[in-house]
């Protein structure tokens, strides 16, 4: 699908349907509410109000108060219970409504939900899929801002999934919702109505000139552990996740970069053919995460690409990531790894 | 600018200013080792006496039980009161059967455990009637979410205590694979779930499995069972807050025996005021039970368990009992307790309450008391020995090596078919190609 989108044009064709990230992710949950009656969906606000993001907004009203529900601002309570309703063959999908208020919950995913079916030798599954939006951009602060994923990356038995596009995101989240193991899905909020380059002087593009807000009606998956060419190229492979990889395309479009681009989608489990493929292919391997920099989750991917890829590299793994401060407020802009730093980043891996 | 003098210094401590200086209260228990024991303070209520509600009564017009004990089985070894579950003999004599082969099969394991056939064990000595009783008054298909000391309520449920002892033992037998610690059992069949090892996390769980059951229209309901110190834990106000907030048919017990390893109640705020209370902010009904009276304990959770099956909401139950042995095999209580207080503990030894019990009632006596003991002790020594026959800790018997990369997800992805092949290629390295998979 996604070759299929590139070539697509800016404007809707007749027949196609282009929606932003917040009405696919809406989507997938309305066809999984729809399809399996086991499927739950619970969190602060995202009943009768919708959601903060508006994410499931109309979901109550369709499919009731006791699928789709209101909780306690408990973060340990909301997983806890997911862990508890899977155990007796539900399939919650819990949202917290910020990636950093998730920490209150962390024992619970990682020490719960997590190993509940190492533990139990499978008699027990906790099958959830804790939604949360994660990442900057929006002057949300230090408390609304993190992007948290290799907390979450680090802990076996854990899934963590980041979809860049609407057509992902349905897709992606539909396969989360079916799959038996616990799932993190990280929603870059800041391309939920738009693929935001990283020139935040710039206006911002709606969803609806992009080909990958095309988004079908109805059920389709996208297999968990697939990355996505985002483009083909030479000189480079860029290894990106969520808003990275829209700023990411931006700089090379900018810099007329050759670049093969792969949005990894799936961090665990990560698709590691593709990584070695096109690394060894182009020789050179940028990564870029918002995240902060010291263990995150650019480290692993920088230390795999060097075990898998080194007598193919022609120039060392180069890492654009967030500084490790806070995510501070009056200079976020200073923060987030934008065109600057990755321009920069490119120009040296390519000069070497 | 102030003129700094002039402004009280309120970080001088005492002396500073007129104030008085703040003292911090560190909690410390009645007795320490070699104290003489005097639980003369304690209000043991008179059996019998406490009132029972309807089980659809308001949390705040049954405030009063969350303070004082409901007890039945009264000093003359006779049940008393509206709290008597008028059970029938022979419900009792099982009830006594079950404590009974729970204390023999604690002695066995702990005494395997230092004879080295396994690293850890947890006895349950004093606090058998917390899960045998409260359990049997549960439907069998109901769900518990217990701690790690209700080893009574796979008894009760008939688990074999082969599969209990091939766990203790981690071996081949073991159908956790050999992964947990001893004693964190699992058993689906059984409705009891996986015990985690770390603390009170169960307790929101089983709120949730409630409210899935609610949700689904189903008529299960769940208990959970906590300690008294771990209801500190965040999880533990967790529950039930979602417990009051949804009306979850859940009962939430707290077993308060009154030691969590070397710190006493008084480490979980049980200076201030009852365990049940904690009960009243949330608007749950809260009971408070004599934890060593079998009676008692049944039928407050029967109590509980018919508020929730009707729809009338969540219950938590503190009993009121005494760890009389170590929080496990790796504790040396002598270092921090008075051991006087296990001879003098004033409510007595569940297992002797309720023997006397059927023996006033001229359904029981001394000769078939001992004889069912030997028969518990019997069977459990047998049992041990067909475990043995699968293997003891650290002897070679436990499950194949590869399925330690198995369950982590329900498929293995390549990170962890690489890992496993390596894992396989160390064992080959050590032991040869022999025995790749031993």
């Amino acid at each position: 699908m996604s070759t299929e989108t590139q070539i697509a044009s800016e404007a809707e064709a007749p027949g196609e349907r282009r929606i932003n990230m917040i009405e696919a992710i809406n989507e997938a949950l309305d066809v999984m509410l729809t399809r399996d009656d086991n499927v739950v969906v619970m969190g602060e606000d995202i009943g009768y109000f919708g959601g903060v993001f508006r994410c499931t907004a109309g979901l109550q009203a369709k499919h009731g108060k006791t699928r789709v529900f209101d909780t306690p601002i408990n973060e340990c309570g909301i997983i806890g219970a997911a862990v508890g309703m899977g155990a007796y063959g539900l399939r919650p999908v819990p949202e917290i409504q910020f990636a950093d208020y998730i920490y209150p919950g962390l024992d619970q995913l990682i020490s719960e939900a997590a190993r509940l079916r190492y533990r139990s030798a499978s008699e027990y599954i906790a099958p959830m899929t804790v939604r949360s939006p994660f990442g900057g951009g929006i002057f949300g602060g230090q408390t609304h801002s993190q992007s948290p994923e290799s907390l979450f990356t680090h802990v076996a038995g854990l899934k963590t999934v980041i979809p860049a596009t609407p057509y992902d995101a349905k897709g992606l989240l539909i396969s989360c919702i079916e799959d038996n193991d616990p799932v993190v899905f990280f929603e870059p909020k800041r391309i939920y109505n738009g693929p935001f380059t990283g020139f935040y002087d710039k206006p911002v593009e709606p969803w609806k000139k992009h080909p990958d807000a095309i988004v079908p009606e109805g059920y389709y998956k996208i297999p968990l552990g697939k990355a996505r060419h985002v483009s083909e190229g030479e000189a480079l492979t860029v290894l990106a996740y969520g808003t990275m990889v829209h700023v990411a395309e931006a700089v090379c479009r900018e810099k007329g970069v050759d670049a093969e681009i792969l949005d990894l989608r799936t961090l665990v489990p990560l698709d590691i053919e593709a990584i070695e493929a096109s690394v060894e292919k182009t020789g050179r391997c940028l990564i870029v995460h918002e995240a902060t920099r010291t263990s995150g989750f650019g480290a692993e991917l920088s230390a795999l690409v060097t075990e898998r890829c080194f007598y193919h590299l022609e120039a060392p793994v180069e890492r654009v990531t967030g500084f490790d401060t806070p995510y501070p407020h009056s200079l976020e802009w200073a923060y987030f790894p934008g065109p600057v730093r990755i321009g920069e980043a490119i120009d040296k891996i390519l000069k070497d | 600018m102030a003129d700094r003098a002039d402004t009280p210094n309120t970080r001088d401590g005492a002396g500073g200013d007129n104030r008085p200086a703040l003292a911090l209260h560190v909690p410390e228990p009645r007795s320490r080792p070699g104290d003489p024991v005097n639980f003369s303070d304690f209000t043991i209520s008179e059996a019998g006496v406490q009132p029972r509600p309807d089980e659809s009564a308001k949390p705040e017009d049954m405030k009063d039980l969350a303070f004082d004990l409901v007890r039945v089985l009264g000093d003359d070894n006779k049940a008393h009161g509206p709290w008597d579950p008028k059970l029938d003999p022979e419900t009792l004599r099982t009830m006594l059967g079950h404590m009974a082969m729970v204390r023999a099969f604690d002695e066995r394991m702990f005494r395997g455990q230092r004879q080295g056939k396994t690293s850890f064990y947890m006895k349950c000595t004093g606090e058998e009637a917390t899960s045998v009783a409260a359990s049997m008054a549960l439907a069998s298909d109901d769900m518990v979410f217990p701690s790690y000391r209700q080893q009574g309520i796979l008894i009760a449920r008939g688990y074999p205590l082969i599969e209990m002892i091939n766990q203790i033992y981690s071996n081949k037998g073991d159908k956790l694979k050999g992964r947990q610690l001893p004693i964190m059992y699992s058993s689906r069949e059984h409705s009891f779930f996986s015990i985690s090892g770390n603390l009170a996390t169960q307790t929101p769980q089983a709120v949730g499995w409630a409210m899935a059951s609610a949700i689904k229209g189903d008529s299960r309901i769940a208990a959970t069972w906590v300690g008294e110190g771990s209801t500190a834990e965040g999880d533990f106000h967790s529950a039930c807050t979602f417990a009051t907030v949804y009306n979850a048919p859940v009962i939430l017990n707290v077993i308060n025996n009154q030691w969590a390893i070397s710190s006493f109640s008084g480490f979980a705020g049980g200076e201030r005021t009852t365990f049940a209370a904690r009960a009243l902010g949330y608007g749950l009904a809260g009971l408070r039970v004599d934890g060593n009276d079998a009676l008692a304990c049944y039928a407050a959770q029967q109590w509980a368990a018919n508020r929730a099956r009707a729809n009338h909401g969540p219950t938590l139950i503190e009993y009121f009992t005494y760890r009389a042995e170590g929080h496990s095999t790796s504790d040396d209580p002598s270092g921090y307790r008075s051991a006087q207080e296990r001879e003098e503990w004033p409510l007595g030894d569940p297992v002797m309450r309720l023997k006397n019990h059927l023996i006033a009632i001229g359904e029981w006596d001394e000769d078939r008391q001992v004889a069912m003991d030997k028969a518990c002790a019997e069977e459990v020594k047998a049992t041990t020995k067909e475990a043995e026959k699968n293997g003891i800790l650290g002897h070679g018997l436990h499950h194949p090596f590869r399925t330690m990369f198995e369950d982590v997800f329900e498929d293995l992805p390549w990170h962890l078919k690489e890992q496993a092949e390596q894992a396989t290629h160390e064992r080959i390295t050590k032991f040869g190609s022999e025995r790749p998979d031993a």
